[in-house]
């Protein structure tokens, strides 16, 4: 009896295994094809433009709503910290390295994930489930290159955009409560912060971190779409992967990214 | 040349997903060039598998499907794309593009495939949703469309580019009467004014049998009959019979195959 069991739980547990590496497969020969078909894109640049305005320019009220927010959160909660040790002066230098290292890129990716992720996964899910992508495909046009290229070279490009932008808002959230507010001296907020952030280490590097998770969660968003059974269970299935996975991968590559980035800095 | 009569021609045709189940077994088909043909069964019998053959996107386990003498398993990608220009395909909903508008999804093989200046576009485009008398709607988004508003457009995008052969799966479910006869009579009008070849897979036997001029009929994966409309009105082949009039019982069981009724319901306990 436990036999049988240990044999059912082992066979479950390699099905998974094999099904996952099957699937990891499927997704890197799909990136080695959107690569691979780019061409198109570049050459017509027009469909990225159009594309950007959906993926980068739509998510923009929210990127900057919640980078107002967070800036001004951390001016909260820095000052209180730093007050302790009479050092409210580095409020300014304590907000934008938080941003620029670590919330800016991470919490624009999640954000992009969720907002325009989620629209990419169930635009070519439902293109499929209609019969769109196999019409494109019988009209001699690959799907690809004509559809999928274009959505991904938009996400890459307007990701290290987007967390640019959230850094600079959240910057502007944490002037606002700490210098208009408690009445941080200015002064100090502005020449600490210019003093203590360096452009290659902290600027150059955040940028890297939002160009590495803009790759990651468009690659995840539009395989998934383009993996989605043509269903309205498996497109609605999908989109939860597309967040639920790009999320976890974020968080995971910020690690890695961290790790190599900032030793003994 | 060998090949001048018949523009596809199917040989030996095999396929199937697992081999225990053949979706399509020992299919020998022959379109002629400029006729509309028709091929006729119940859902799941094979038809849409046979039009994906055709168009290059499945391969057949065995045997050949030839289309103006090439075979089309045996092309690459590039001649597969440049088989494709040619052949023209109406999905069984339409599947237009839901993001364009219904001239941007006409015009959308022009300006994938040519370099033609846009005001040469344009006169295309309207031309052929004149051809299907939507010349007036080509602002409009699909989901603006009624069903059988968006299966025209559908129509006048699948003979863009003036194909040679055009596929049309299902054209006629879910449109009403008027719908109906409005395109049956396009399929025939268009296939004649192209000199195009036209494929016609449908279930509707009154609709089709006014306008083909040949229909073979599948059956579980099989030609089980095949002949001029007329021969098919006639037939006394039980299947057929059963199909072209519509009976709820006969060669194809109204029920399910099930377990012994009264044991189901639990009477012979």
């Amino acid at each position: 009896m436990f036999n049988r069991f240990a044999i059912v739980n082992v066979r479950t547990i390699g099905h998974h295994t094999v099904n996952g590496l099957w699937r990891l497969g499927y997704a890197s020969r799909f990136f080695a094809l959107i690569l691979l078909q780019s061409g198109t894109s570049f050459r017509r640049l027009r469909l990225i433009i159009r594309e950007l305005y959906f993926t980068g320019v739509l998510s923009l009220i929210i990127i900057l709503v919640s980078g107002l927010f967070v800036g001004m959160v951390l001016g909260l909660q820095g000052y209180q910290t730093l007050q302790t040790y009479g050092s409210e002066s580095a409020l300014g230098v304590l907000v934008a390295l938080s941003l620029v290292r670590e919330l800016g890129p991470v919490v624009s990716a999640l954000l992009f994930a969720s907002r325009a992720g989620s629209a990419m996964t169930a635009e070519i899910g439902l293109m499929k489930a209609t019969e769109q992508l196999s019409a494109m495909e019988m009209m001699a046009v690959d799907p690809i290159a004509r559809v999928v290229a274009p959505r991904f070279w938009a996400g890459v490009i307007s990701m290290p955009l987007l967390a640019a932008m959230f850094s600079a808002m959240g910057v502007f959230g944490g002037y606002l409560v700490g210098v208009v507010l408690i009445g941080v001296d200015e002064g100090s907020f502005w020449s600490q912060m210019q003093n203590a952030v360096d452009f290659r280490e902290d600027i150059v590097n955040g940028v890297i971190k939002s160009f590495v998770f803009g790759v990651a969660v468009t690659w995840i968003a539009l395989f998934e779409g383009y993996d989605a059974p043509p269903t309205a269970e498996g497109v609605s299935g999908a989109t939860t992967r597309t967040v639920v996975t790009s999320s976890l991968a974020i968080l995971g590559l910020d690690f890695v990214l961290t790790a190599f980035m900032f030793r003994g800095v | 040349m060998a090949h001048s009569d018949n523009l596809v021609e199917i040989s030996g045709l095999n396929f199937w997903y697992d081999k225990s189940r053949p979706i399509l077994s020992g299919i020998d088909m022959a379109i002629p060039r400029g006729k509309v043909v028709s091929i006729m069964g119940i859902s799941g019998s094979g038809k849409t598998t046979l039009l994906r053959l055709i168009g290059g996107a499945l391969k057949p386990r065995q045997g050949q499907v030839k289309v103006a003498g090439k075979v089309i398993h045996e092309l690459d990608r590039d001649g597969l794309y440049r088989m494709r220009r040619r052949m023209g395909m109406l999905f069984q909903f339409g599947a237009l593009f839901t993001d364009l508008s219904v001239f941007d999804n006409v015009a959308f093989q022009m300006r994938e495939h040519t370099d033609l200046p846009e005001a040469m576009i344009r006169d295309m485009v309207l031309m052929k949703l004149h051809s299907v008398g939507l010349r007036g709607a080509h602002r409009l988004l699909p989901s603006e469309l009624s069903g059988g508003m968006a299966r025209r457009v559908a129509l006048a995008r699948a003979i863009a580019l003036d194909p040679m052969l055009i596929m049309y799966d299902e054209p006629f479910a879910g449109l009403d009467p008027i719908s109906l006869g409005v395109i049956g009579n396009l399929i025939r009008r268009l296939n004649d004014a192209l000199g195009a070849t036209s494929i016609v897979v449908t279930h509707d036997v009154q609709e089709s049998l006014k306008m083909v001029d040949y229909v073979y009929y599948l059956s579980e994966g099989l030609i089980v009959a095949k002949g001029a409309p007329k021969e098919m009105q006639a037939s006394a082949e039980p299947l057929v019979r059963q199909f072209v009039y519509g009976e709820p019982d006969g060669p194809v069981p109204f029920q399910y195959p099930s377990a012994d009724y009264r044991d189901d319901l639990m009477l012979n306990r």
